[in-house]
């Protein structure tokens, strides 16, 4: 490999680098490479504590953050490479954002598996493995990829099929980046009609009816996600606003919007102040919040027609809203237990809500069937995600007490949320650890690529 | 390495015998604290201590052999144990002496060695403690100061002059460190129960050194620069800082 440019990249300033949750930030080396020889070459001049690549640092935790080492952030690798419209395949390369990617497919009726922001990247979406509200029907982000390019630790540049090579394929697919960077990925896409999804929403008025809810209609609906407000108590535990759709048909979409059933241009209607107080998100705020989400709702709804960026990112309409967390920052809790254990859901929304933690409305989804993505997070079961302040210290306390409660019943944590699991439930939550660890080790025998996240939970 | 709660996994003691550090690393160790370094001037009499910690659920508990009089060793002791460790998430900072304040006042020895082991020997320590953590890219200092050095007292000057030497190096360390992924922590405790103060009588306010150990722990949690042990000690001492000297020197303190 012989760069393209005469200068060999600098390894970059060090700088600190956070997750998007702003709790535990550290300082590394933050080198930009341009071309896959720049990452080439910078992967093999990595410094005694590694490498590993930063998409758009949407990770909440520790994940693309490398102390004393060096970061390669990728999104400067980014672009679409080949698309093939008639199969609905795409190419592109590792550091390219969903949201450019939607710009550019959206128009030309197709889609793809998002999460609930669109600023991440396909590098962070295939190493974390993602998944959105369809994934009952369409699983994971890795599910869509048939192949990448792997630059490994040892300075390989290898083609990696799911068909050819399922182990190295399914290693790095959820593995967090610690088998190599990816530099670019080629995947399948949704095929769509309009930007616009046909929306049904629905208030459950308390956590067995929306668990039914879920069961008996989540198979009319390609899309479907729960907001559950976890301050309300007693009978009204688990209440919360069911949303489902499906993307909309042509001449389902009002007359006014067919002339531009395609044009995706979201835009951005807030930035959040850089310097918020701490204290700002607590138990009342909270509470009035949720409380004004349940009621907005009317009881049911259906059939409204809703623009993609709407539906599928809420949040992505205001910049940077991890700000409002003030200065000590926030973590969000993202467990998964199997079905059947509906019970340990109640009871951590039950702690939740008695121990008056202030958490903004709570996700709630039904996963479809696993993948064979060796650290990949979903199961077939009920999954919730969190987000809470680091504002009290029996926090700690109360997340490794839900740990245990997850890890009785059979379920995990997510990696790209988690900030603060212990190192010894691993074993317990991904049983598949040591088949990992023994592909990571062929790939990267001396352990190359390395993370804050790796270094805490001793991957 | 730490986690977002303030948590961390390896801790080197600098003064591994102090009552203080030992409450400490057992409240942390409960947390989620996997190895300890115990280093001291005679690491042989830790081995009841480690046992306890190996106990308590620590994996690695090793006791090693640091002197804070002697300067020249420290930069190769620091060295060594980040080459050893593969990390070290937080560094206490605990050893110090009391000492006597009479012998003091009329020998110039014994007042040496007081600034000496409480002031010079942290510094002397604290500068490669500091660039090894820097290279890390993370880590967590605490340091244990007193409010003997928020101001000085006719009873024990000579150990609130190096406590006070000691505060302010770390209040200025502590500035210095903002953006380099390191932080410092200064604790001011009272009069805590402990082998250094066994056989004084009690001050007001005192405390043990499990209550020390959860003030820190505390304190980590919330990204505190500075914390009290008391915590009521910030408000005294900010009254007492303002009491005329005619008075502050009569006062039974
Ligand atoms: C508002 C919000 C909503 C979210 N909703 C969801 C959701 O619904 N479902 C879901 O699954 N997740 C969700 N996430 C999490 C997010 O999708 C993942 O953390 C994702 O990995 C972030 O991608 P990124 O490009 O920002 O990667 P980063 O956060 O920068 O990195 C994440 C991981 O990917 C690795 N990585 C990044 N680029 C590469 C590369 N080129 N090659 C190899 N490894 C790489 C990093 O090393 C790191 O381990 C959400 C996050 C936010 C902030
Ligand atoms: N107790 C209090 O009331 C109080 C109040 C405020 C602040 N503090 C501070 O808190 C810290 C811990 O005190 P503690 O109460 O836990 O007392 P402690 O149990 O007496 O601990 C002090 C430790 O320092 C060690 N030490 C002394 N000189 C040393 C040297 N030259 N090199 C290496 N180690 C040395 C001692 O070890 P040896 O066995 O080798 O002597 C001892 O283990 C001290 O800095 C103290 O000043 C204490």
């Amino acid at each position: 490999m012989s760069p393209d440019r005469a200068t060999p990249p600098l390894l970059g300033d060090e700088t600190l680098l956070y997750g998007w949750g702003g709790t535990a930030p550290t300082r590394a080396h933050l080198a930009t490479p341009l071309t896959n020889a720049d990452a080439h070459h910078l992967v093999s001049a990595a410094p005694k504590r590694g490498v590993v690549a930063r998409g758009l640092g949407r990770a909440y935790g520790d994940a693309a953050q490398n102390a004393g080492g060096l970061v390669l952030d990728a999104t400067a690798l980014s672009g679409i490479i080949d698309a093939d419209l008639e199969r609905g395949t795409v190419t592109a390369r590792g550091g390219t954002s969903l949201d450019e990617l939607m710009r550019w497919l959206i128009p030309r009726g197709w889609f793809l598996i998002t999460p609930g922001t669109r600023y991440v990247t396909v590098g962070g979406a295939i190493a974390s493995d993602i998944h959105g509200k369809g994934h009952h029907v369409d699983g994971t982000f890795g599910n869509k990829v048939q192949s990448f390019r792997l630059l490994t630790g040892t300075g390989e540049i290898r083609n990696i099929h799911r068909d050819t090579e399922p182990d190295v394929f399914w290693a790095t697919t959820g593995g967090m980046g610690l088998t190599g960077v990816i530099l670019d990925a080629t995947f399948e896409l949704i095929p769509t009609e309009t930007r616009f999804i046909r929306v049904d929403e629905e208030r459950c008025a308390d956590l067995d009816a929306m668990f039914a809810a879920m069961e008996s209609s989540d198979a009319e609906y390609r899309y479907s996600v729960a907001w559950i407000d976890c301050g309300a108590r007693g009978r009204h535990l688990g209440r919360g606003v069911l949303g489902r759709g499906n993307h909309a048909f042509f001449d389902e979409i009002p007359k006014a919007k067919q002339a531009r059933a395609h044009t995706f241009g979201p835009r951005q209607l807030a930035i959040a102040p850089p310097l918020m107080p701490s204290g700002l998100i607590n138990s009342w705020t909270v509470k009035a919040f949720n409380e004004f989400w349940y009621r907005k709702t009317r009881v049911s709804h259906r059939g409204s027609i809703q623009d993609i960026g709407l539906f599928f990112h809420p949040l992505d309409l205001v910049d940077e809203w991890n700000r409002v967390y003030g200065r000590r920052g926030f973590v969000q809790y993202q467990f998964v237990v199997p079905f059947g254990a509906e019970n340990t859901v109640r009871q951590i929304i039950e702690a939740l809500s008695n121990e008056n933690l202030p958490s903004f409305l709570a996700v709630l989804k039904r996963f479809g069937p696993e993948n064979p993505g060796m650290l990949s997070f979903p199961i077939p079961g009920w999954t919730l995600a969190v987000d809470i302040p680091v504002s009290r210290t029996s926090l700690a306390r109360t997340l490794d007490r839900f740990d245990e409660m997850v890890m009785q019943a059979g379920g995990r944590v997510y990696l790209a949320k988690d900030a603060r699991t212990r190192p010894e439930n691993l074993d317990t939550m991904y049983p598949r650890l040591p088949e990992w660890r023994a592909v990571r080790d062929a790939l990267d025998p001396d352990h190359v690529l390395n993370s804050d996240l790796a270094r805490r939970l001793d991957l | 390495m730490n986690d977002a709660l303030g948590s961390v996994q390896s801790i080197l003691i600098l003064g591994g015998g102090s009552d203080i550090a030992l409450a400490t690393a057992h409240a942390m160790v409960a947390r989620r604290c996997r190895t300890v370094v115990l280093a001291g001037r005679d690491p042989e009499a830790f081995s009841g201590a480690a046992k306890e910690l190996t106990k308590a659920g620590a994996s690695t508990v090793e006791r090693v052999s640091f002197d804070a009089l002697d300067h020249a060793s420290h930069a190769e002791f620091v060295r060594g144990t980040f080459d050893r460790e593969r990390d070290i998430d937080l560094a206490l900072v605990a050893f110090g002496v009391l000492g006597d304040q009479e012998q003091a006042e009329h020998d110039g020895a014994e007042a040496i060695r007081i600034l000496d082991s409480n002031f010079l020997g942290a510094v002397s320590v604290l500068v490669p403690l500091v660039e090894a953590m820097k290279r890390q890219g993370h880590g967590t200092i605490v340091v244990l100061s007193s409010v003997a050095g928020e101001r000085a007292r006719r009873s024990n000057f000579v150990y609130g002059a190096s406590k006070a030497g000691l505060d302010a190096y770390c209040q200025g360390l502590g500035d210095s460190l903002v953006g380099t992924g390191v932080r410092l922590m200064i604790v001011r405790p009272g009069f805590v129960h402990s082998k250094m103060t066994d056989g004084l009588a009690a001050a007001p306010l005192a405390t043990d050194p499990q209550h020390v150990a959860d003030t820190i722990i505390t304190g980590l949690g919330r990204g505190s620069e500075i914390v009290w042990a008391p915590g009521s000690l910030r408000f005294v001492m900010s009254a007492l800082r303002h009491v005329p000297r005619v008075v502050f020197r009569r006062l039974p303190l």
